[in-house]
């Protein structure tokens, strides 16, 4: 592929039915009405001169660049502010046209420095252009205009600056930020030739500015541009791949030079992004190349001698006749492995079937299993599959968003700024966060009700919900008839109904006043399309499961599935846990959420594997470890995930790890769990291969190598070669042909190939023939399972109870900047937002306990104890405090418990009992672990090895 | 698995099914204790059915009696 700029139509197109058909320059071009002018004209490839519009944001008719002239009209208006008419004749090249443009482009010249042999944007520069387009040849008022000339450049943001001196006020970057991301951090600042752009009189940096790049893809000067471009010129070629962040699964356009990334630019054609990006996806993509990258395989006996680097197959052998030996010795079930939702499809399908295959049992689990496991079990219980029910887009048409548990604003960014479009336009919200997250208020969006509850009575809150809706006659009648199982409901109507899940009754448990929590339940029911977002918020819990199918009822009850607007929505946190899931990598299921013990489905991969498969379910992350602990479970095989700072109650995951006798680590970067590893295998970023990953709306999308794997083997590769030592021969050429076998396996799947990828670009799951462009909308005619299935969900509050050596509750959660547990985003220059994980308690506890802004506290629970700074916020309610989990010296995990989901065992993570008091010191934990980060980390011949 | 913690996972799952009919929530700990539980935790449900002191609740305990039978059948 060569460079190309995105095409640009001018203004946002409309999809529509209805077409207008028109002559611009003699030729007959339809479009959808509502389509205007200039975008008619683009879309029948001419091109009229522009440079206030861009298709990102609506007309704004203020640079008099684009003017046409319109047979039986007065003037030249302006093409990009007006509709196409049906029977138009517009004329955009004619010599008083010309003319005109001339004298506009003359005013900007004269007021531009003429700086572009050396400017950064030369090449990719719009004034260049269109002043190459209208032919401008002098300036008649002299070139210097120097009004902005001396300003400073703002060089405060670490990817992008700010040069004033070559804006033309064309005001893009302001409606970017306002209708694309929705901050609001820009202003035009003064009058006339006085106007500037300004981040509300500060610098970038210290503005609300949120560095999602909107701005900087809008502006058609070098006035905002990437610092990578500045310094290494503009690309030369681009390819097409997906975000390996969030589970939203942007689609970017990596642009390079040969094989080194110039920048991120998200693509208008992705279907989940729209053009639109945040921060980590358009900017922190730099970890990939960082110095700590391990590139070559390495091995050692114990964990406390230093690291050996080796050959691939020097590793290999190792490995495999480690992990034969184990068999040997304690037994086929004695090992297992964890795939990663960082990883693609292809990559997380070959390991378990490794797994599953080539060890002989069905150990194998996924990082999905700490996040939305849960989702898994309650949806599929509830509606037949375990999948959230809409496409993203489908917000645009949701009257009424209830927001559970999710803080879309940091963790979904991209799919927060489509949210908070429709906001804007008058969709209503509520919020049930015990934390006043930003959307509660922010510019130009208030939620209706902030239901601010306590932490772990998240069951007791949406029964309330239902309970309002079924005592008020706010079920949805004929819907529930048609679609539901009608037994199950009267059942579950029923229990909802009985008056410990009124609102009145569950305000003790759950600090909602109960008139509050009437009016958002009649909202919900009663507001036209209702939808429901989520995150993990609801499943870290030990009712986890029950809140998931809690809310599916709700759904069901009030007719809200199986159509755009409404349905019940995971916010995937990693890019790939929905796609990890759909692979088979929990250890009862095989690809595609079938029980290992169905005998047809375990025949089909028997005789296409070869082998013969248990059909006993296998141990889950926790479960090893408790088995590790016991002696029992002795070699795994970790691929992308970093259990010992992830995973709850770090002392018991490390313990777990200390007692098998060989732990593979397949990883970028020598990980916290690498410390307790025998043989580490490098890992491949997501530029380094080929593969799909697929987002929280089921959209698998193409992820597309731009350069070589710096360690000399993609993942999947790795496991392929590590397979085949273990004498379990998998073969495939490319990634195309494992997502044939997923293909052939895995109905849901069957009509899925790179071929139809390439040529649709995405497809959401279930893609077969029955449905072959895929499946945005789900249960829409019946529920997958037939009829949806009413469950009943008592509240039972968690073991996990303050008293008077605990008295605070402590939630977690993410911030924008900071991935998870941070390994690629500290590797960037995102750690300027935020360079260590803070402690935010309410001012009411923190003068409790004397504690000021900035001191260093001391965290206890039952489980352990860290030090971290205290923030004094209001965003908690008394009682309860938070903090982030990016940074392992934090080590928030040593604090949290070994609760965990009743039905899969997903942690707590979001309740733990603690008591805050102010320290002068680091934890005995956190100062071993720093020793442990040097001792454990050496490798033979290399001074240092940093994690 | 220390039999105390698999005794409590059990009875976390009985508790959760525990507005159901006496008899559906066995079948329903059970079925789920098949579904999702590896041959070696439930191996080891014989050997807590054996020690009369783990706090088993009476569902749990009888779900376990349940599986075991259908295993030695
Ligand atoms: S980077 Fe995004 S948030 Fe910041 S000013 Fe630009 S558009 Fe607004
Ligand atoms: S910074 Fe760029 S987009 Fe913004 S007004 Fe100036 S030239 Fe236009
Ligand atoms: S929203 Fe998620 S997928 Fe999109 S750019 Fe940001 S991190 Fe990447
Ligand atoms: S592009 Fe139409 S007025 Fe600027």
């Amino acid at each position: 592929m060569t460079f190309v700029r995105d095409r640009d139509f001018g203004t946002p197109l409309r999809p529509g039915a209805n077409t207008v058909t028109l002559r611009i320059d003699g030729r007959s071009v339809t479009v959808a009405g509502g389509t205007s002018v200039m975008a008619a004209a683009m879309q029948a490839g001419m091109s009229i001169p522009k440079l206030c519009a861009t298709d990102m944001v609506e007309a704004f008719g203020s640079c008099r660049l684009c003017l046409v002239e319109i047979d039986g009209r007065r003037g030249t208006p302006a093409s990009c502010t007006t509709p196409a008419e049906d029977g138009m004749v517009v004329h955009t090249q004619t010599d008083r046209l010309a003319k005109l443009r001339k004298g506009v482009m003359e005013l900007y010249i004269s007021d531009h420095p003429l700086d572009c042999l050396t400017c950064s944007a030369n090449g990719d520069c719009e004034l260049q252009d269109v002043a190459g387009a209208v032919g401008l040849r002098d300036v008649r008022y002299g070139y210097d205009g120097d009004k902005h000339r001396q300003e400073p450049k703002d060089e405060s943001n670490p990817y992008f600056t700010f040069d004033s001196s070559k804006c033309i006020v064309c005001s893009r970057c302001v409606r970017a930020c306002e209708e694309v991301q929705g901050t609001f951090a820009l202003t035009i600042e003064g009058r006339g030739l006085d106007s500037k752009v300004s981040p509300g009189g500060v610098d970038f940096l210290g503005s609300e500015c949120v560095s999602c790049g909107a701005c900087v893809q809008a502006c058609p000067t070098a006035t905002l541009n990437e610092k990578s471009v500045i310094q290494m010129g503009t690309p030369t070629r681009s390819v097409v791949t997906t975000c390996a962040y969030c589970g939203v699964g942007c689609s970017f356009r990596a642009e390079m030079q040969g094989d080194r990334v110039v920048r991120m630019v998200p693509s208008k054609d992705g279907k989940a992004n729209e053009g639109h990006s945040c921060v980590k996806g358009r900017f922190a993509w730099g970890y990939a190349t960082h110095s700590d990258r391990i590139r070559k395989p390495m091995i050692r006996a114990r964990i406390s001698d230093p690291w050996r680097e080796v050959t691939w197959e020097e590793a290999f052998a190792h490995a495999a006749s480690e992990f034969r030996r184990i068999q040997a010795q304690y037994g086929r079930d004695s090992i297992g492995g964890i795939t990663s939702s960082r990883c693609t499809n292809e990559e997380v399908f070959v390991l378990q079937k490794l797994i599953r295959a080539g060890f002989g049992n069905n150990n194998v689990d996924t990082c999905a299993r700490v996040c939305h496991s849960p989702t898994g079990y309650g949806l599929k219980q509830t509606f037949g599959t375990s999948a959230g029910t809409q496409d993203f887009r489908s917000v645009e048409k949701a009257d009424v968003v209830l927001l559970i548990g999710a803080n879309p604003t940091d963790g979904h960014p991209v799919f927060a700024s489509r949210l908070k479009k429709r906001l804007r336009q008058g969709a209503q919200l509520i919020v049930a966060d015990p934390r006043r997250i930003d959307l509660v208020k922010s510019p130009h969006v208030a939620a209706a009700h902030h239901l601010q509850l306590l932490p772990g009575t998240n069951v007791a809150l949406v029964n309330a919900l239902a309970h309002v809706v079924v005592t008020e006659g706010l079920v949805k009648e004929d819907y529930v008839r048609e679609r539901c199982d009608l037994e199950a409901f009267e059942h579950w109507a029923r229990f909802i109904a009985q008056d410990q899940n009124s609102p009145e009754a569950t305000e003790s448990a759950t600090g909602v006043p109960a008139r509050e929590l009437r009016a958002a339940a009649r909202l919900y029911a009663s507001g036209g399309n209702a939808a429901i977002y989520y995150g993990l918020g609801v499943t870290e819990h030990s009712q986890g499961s029950t809140t998931v199918m809690a809310m599916a009822n709700l759904a069901m009850a009030t007719g809200n599935i199986g159509r755009e607007g409404v349905g019940v929505n995971p916010l995937r946190g990693q890019n790939n846990v929905q796609g990890s899931c759909d692979m088979g990598s929990f250890p009862h299921e095989f690809s595609g959420y079938r029980h290992v013990s169905d005998d047809a489905t375990r025949e089909m991969f028997e005789s296409l594997w070869g082998v013969d498969l248990s059909d006993e379910p296998g141990l889950r992350i926790p479960n090893m470890l408790d088995e590790a602990v016991g002696g029992r479970f002795k070699g795994i095989y970790i691929q992308g995930e970093d259990i010992a700072q992830s995973d709850p109650n770090t002392k018991h995951v490390t313990a777990g790890l200390e007692a098998m006798e060989c732990v593979i680590v397949h990883d970028l970067f020598l990980n916290e769990t690498a410390k307790y590893a025998h043989v580490f295998f490098p890992g491949s970023s997501f530029l380094e291969k080929d593969g799909t990953f697929t987002n929280a709306e089921r959209r698998i999308n193409r992820v597309r190598k731009v350069m070589e794997p710096l360690a000399g083997l993609a993942d999947w590769e790795v496991t392929l070669r590590f397979a085949q030592a273990l004498g379990f021969a998998m073969k495939y050429e490319h990634p195309a042909q494992i997502m044939d076998e997923i293909a052939r396996l895995t109905p849901t799947f069957a009509g899925v190939s790179y071929e139809k990828l390439d040529a649709l670009g995405s497809v959401q799951w279930p893609c077969n023939d029955a449905a072959p462009l895929g499946t945005p909308i789900m249960h829409s005619e019946r529920f997958v399972r037939g009829k949806g299935r009413f469950m009943i969900t008592e509240f039972v509050p968690t073991d996990e109870r303050t008293g008077p050596r605990f008295p605070l509750l402590l939630t977690t959660g993410r911030i924008l900047s900071q991935y998870n547990v941070g390994a690629q985003t500290r590797r960037t220059a995102n750690n300027v937002w935020h360079d260590e994980d803070v402690l935010e308690i309410h001012p009411f506890d923190a003068e409790n306990r004397g504690v000021r802004d900035g001191d260093l506290v001391a965290l206890a629970s039952r489980s352990g104890e860290v030090s971290l700074r205290a923030r004094i916020s209001e965003r908690m309610q008394p009682g309860v405090v938070y903090t982030t989990f990016h940074h392992p010296m934090t080590g928030a995990n040593v604090v949290t418990t070994d609760y965990s989901d009743w039905a899969t065992n997903c942690p707590e993570y979001k309740v733990t009992a603690v008591e805050v008091r102010r320290t002068n010191h680091l934890s005995d934990w956190q100062e071993s672990d720093m020793e442990s980060g040097v001792s454990l980390r050496r490798i033979a011949g290399r001074a240092d090895a940093a994690e | 698995m220390s039999n105390d913690k698999l005794a409590y996972m059990a009875n976390q799952i009985a508790t959760n099914f525990r507005s159901m009919p006496e008899q559906e929530a066995i079948a329903a700990t059970a079925e789920h204790i098949r579904l999702f539980w590896s041959p070696s935790m439930r191996a080891e449900m014989e050997g807590i059915l054996r020690k009369p002191d783990t706090q088993l609740s009476a569902v749990a305990r009888a779900a376990f009696t349940q599986l075991s039978t259908v295993k030695t059948k």
